[in-house]
């Protein structure tokens, strides 16, 4: 490994340095979150503007509104939640926090990279064949998908499936990858209670991960050959049961969300402390909570399927569980507000995102409490209630997650800092805009706006609500320009940024103790020792308000 | 790779077990849940459709028989290659490897005597779900056969050249693995019927 440098081929492509992997995920998810981003734009403005031709795309008729839809879901969920949040970050942070010069497999990881990425060109290419792309819903629901003259759509279905199974063997061989790197490579001193929250959050992901995948892949199978050969695995012409890939599908489909959650509380975990100058609130509750929830997340499967006729009496036990989830959460939640509390707080643009994601996750949260009820759900089921539901939890998590932890840590990705003024406008628009795209359509959810409607004039009783899709298609517009304040700032500040020193954010976990970018084998000039916990700020009788898990003591 | 050879020189907290054996049951427990979640599937479908008693009968009780012989002599031989490697017998170690293979490939041919033979009586995953469950799960099986298979030819050669003995192990984790589904899926559809 050390020809590495040398090589362009092995420095930039085929690299099994982690830090160079962690940024292959974070481009790749970035691309893919503007596409997904771009598709958002086109369905919302057929929404808005039914029947007139979309800017920069043309004709939206209902067949593409069902592949947009489809592919900006799958492409959110994952192409960006996943690469990013598991893929840079915890390829990133893992050795780095826990004081490891790599990964514990570093061609497994290589690998893990490049059936991603092959995966993505699966995905792309499906955009390409004949009839277009999957066109049934993220969640791909039988028989609508187990059959081609269903919904029009062969290889694209096909196609998709495909790319999602790879993306999930990539994830797989990642998770292996996290896994023995944390439990067998922490330097001297880290033991397991001092891990920062960042490093047990992953962990808790990837396990919620290995240990829910396993049943959608089969399934995932199932479908392909229901498509391909013509089994009825879930066709009911030969005694198949569509709702069996309901029960595959979210088995995998809750737990996914606690996936992406996790490291996104991973990342605002780290990021609160370091600007409120606090130790976190609550470290062991907050563990106990995630292993709580962790183990919750999968007993409530079902709480998506209260309407598609599986057993009534169901319903109740999975409401109860999914209720009881909402308590190690907010568990959490309040550990983070109560490191907050009395506080030094500097508010830069990580910390604005950090509780950003925090303050509008609790909307996704509160908003879910209805949706996990039997009885209230029956109501809202389907409707654009769920959809804002959804994204009043999957947005905070992934997007505003995700930039907290790119513009916290990149100093540490690229050596520079990024631009705090841009960051701050780039916040506020986003923040701001968001909410006016995702109120009103909690409001006309709950005013019977079913979703998966690509023409909603068509429907006398929803011709009252095009105000407020009006609204929700200008902000949505507003909040992609915004983007161009994160995109200038980020390839900007990665040339001409200032120069980061090792240490800028007078934080306290390992990462910090390695040169900014790290040194290119073995992340640190020396491998550091651990002397104490995570988060030691401002500890009584130190003139210093930062105590580095590195030193050895502190004045 | 630098990554491992830096680990011995650098001091760290207390290893859970060597890197290999570890991915290993980390990749297990997954697996664990592919399988798991298809044979509750089966098993909740049996359960609600009792004429697949009748299709059930119609397996070949005997060759599932030999064939879970054949798998768990295979993989007591892999577990006295694993023996002999960590006495670095490496020539003992590597002819009771090629031993498990060979009956590997032994279960495989009788697996696809199998199929032929549901096939000329006109049974295909088509012909109603049970046999598209038989088919299916059975064929993933087979599929994992195969994988394991071609890690341990990959693990004999690497005992023949007396390196990387520690992969013995990790190649028997998994071939047990193998084994154990199939000791699941021949009860659940060779025996009960």
């Amino acid at each position: 490994m050390t020809s590495h440098q040398s090589n362009f081929w092995n420095y930039y492509i085929f690299s099994k340095d982690h830090k160079m992997i962690a940024k292959q995920y974070l481009i790749t998810g970035l691309i893919m979150a503007l596409l997904g981003g771009l598709m958002a734009y086109v369905f919302r403005m057929q929404l808005a503007f039914p029947g007139e031709a979309v800017p920069g795309f043309g004709d939206v008729d209902s067949g593409t509104y069902n592949q947009l839809i489809t592919l900006h879901g799958t492409i959110m969920v994952f192409w960006v939640g996943m690469p990013i949040l598991l893929g840079a970050f915890g390829n990133f942070l893992i050795p780095l926090m826990i004081g490891a010069d790599d990964m514990a497999f570093p061609t497994l990881n290589m690998m893990s990279y490049w059936t991603f990425f092959v995966s993505t060109l699966v995905l792309l290419a499906s955009f390409f064949v004949e009839g277009g792309p999957a066109s049934s819903g993220w969640t791909a629901y039988p028989p609508l998908s187990a059959r081609p003259e269903y919904s029009g759509v062969m290889w694209g279905m096909n196609l998709w499936i495909l790319a999602v199974a790879l993306e999930f063997f990539s994830v797989l061989m990642g998770g292996v990858n996290y896994l023995t790197t944390t439990f067998n490579m922490r330097t001297k001193g880290m033991k397991f209670s001092r891990m920062p929250m960042f490093v047990w959050m992953q962990l808790a992901a990837t396990v919620n991960f290995m240990f829910s995948v396993g049943p959608l892949i089969a399934g995932a199978l199932m479908l392909l050959l229901d498509r391909t050969i013509g089994t009825s695995f879930f066709v009911p012409d030969k005694g198949g049961d569509p709702l069996l890939y309901q029960h595959l599908f979210w088995f995998f489909g809750h737990p996914e969300v606690y996936v992406l959650l996790l490291p996104s509380l991973g990342i605002v975990a780290e990021i609160i402390p370091t600007f409120s100058r606090k130790p976190l609130f609550g470290y062991k509750m907050i563990l106990i909570s995630t292993a709580f929830s962790s183990v919750l997340a999968f007993m409530v499967w079902a709480h998506h399927q209260f309407i598609s006729g599986m057993d009534p009496r169901m319903a109740m036990p999975f409401g109860l569980l999914t209720i009881i989830i909402s308590v190690p959460f907010a568990v959490v939640l309040f550990a983070y507000i109560a490191t907050l509390w009395k506080g030094s707080i500097t508010f830069t643009t990580p910390f604005l995102f950090a509780i950003a994601m925090i303050a509008e996750f609790l909307i996704g949260g509160v908003t879910g409490i209805i949706n996990g009820a039997a009885a209230a759900d029956i109501y809202v089921h389907d409707t654009y209630y769920v959809v804002s539901h959804f994204h009043f939890t999957l947005v905070p998590i992934t997007i505003f997650g995700m930039l907290a932890g790119v513009y916290y840590w990149f100093p540490k990705f690229f050596g520079r800092m990024m631009n705090e003024t841009l960051g701050k406008i780039h916040f506020w628009i986003t923040a701001i805009t968001f909410n006016v795209i995702f109120i009103p359509l909690l409001q006309m959810g709950m005013g019977g706006h079913q979703r998966r409607i690509p023409d909603p004039t068509e429907f006398e009783y929803l011709k009252g609500m095009m105000g407020m899709h009006k609204t929700a298609t200008i902000a949505l517009i507003i909040l992609l320009i915004a983007q161009a304040f994160f995109i200038f700032n980020f390839f900007y500040s990665m040339y001409k940024g200032k120069k980061a020193e090792a240490n800028p954010w007078k934080s306290t976990t390992l990462e910090w103790d390695a040169p900014s970018p790290p040194v290119a084998h073995g992340n640190f000039e020396v491998i550091p020792k651990v002397y104490r916990g995570p988060y030691e700020y401002s500890v009584p009788g130190c003139k210093q308000d930062w105590s580095p898990q590195s030193a050895e003591t502190v004045n | 790779m630098s990554a491992s050879t830096a680990t011995n020189t650098v001091e760290t907290e207390p290893m859970l077990a060597p890197h290999g054996r570890l991915g290993m049951w980390m990749f297990l427990a997954s697996e664990v849940v592919v399988f798991g979640g298809l044979l509750a599937s089966y098993i909740f479908a049996r359960l609600r459709h009792s004429s697949w008693d009748e299709f059930a009968s119609q397996t070949m009780t005997s060759i599932g028989c030999i064939n879970t012989v054949l798998l768990l002599t295979s993989s007591l031989f892999i577990v006295l290659s694993h023996h002999w490697a960590e006495r670095k017998d490496i020539k003992k170690s590597g002819k009771y490897m090629l031993w498990a293979i060979l009956l590997g490939v032994l279960f495989l041919v009788f697996k696809g005597y199998e199929y032929q033979h549901e096939f000329a009586k006109g049974i295909t995953p088509l012909t109603n779900l049970f046999w598209s469950y038989y088919f299916f799960i059975t064929g993933l099986h087979a599929l994992h056969i195969v994988i394991g298979l071609v890690i341990n030819a990959l693990t004999l050669r690497e005992i023949r050249k007396g390196q990387n003995l520690q992969r013995v192990e990790v190649a028997g984790l998994y071939w047990h693995f193998v084994d154990v589904v199939w000791i699941f899926v021949f009860p659940l559809f060779y025996v009960a019927s």
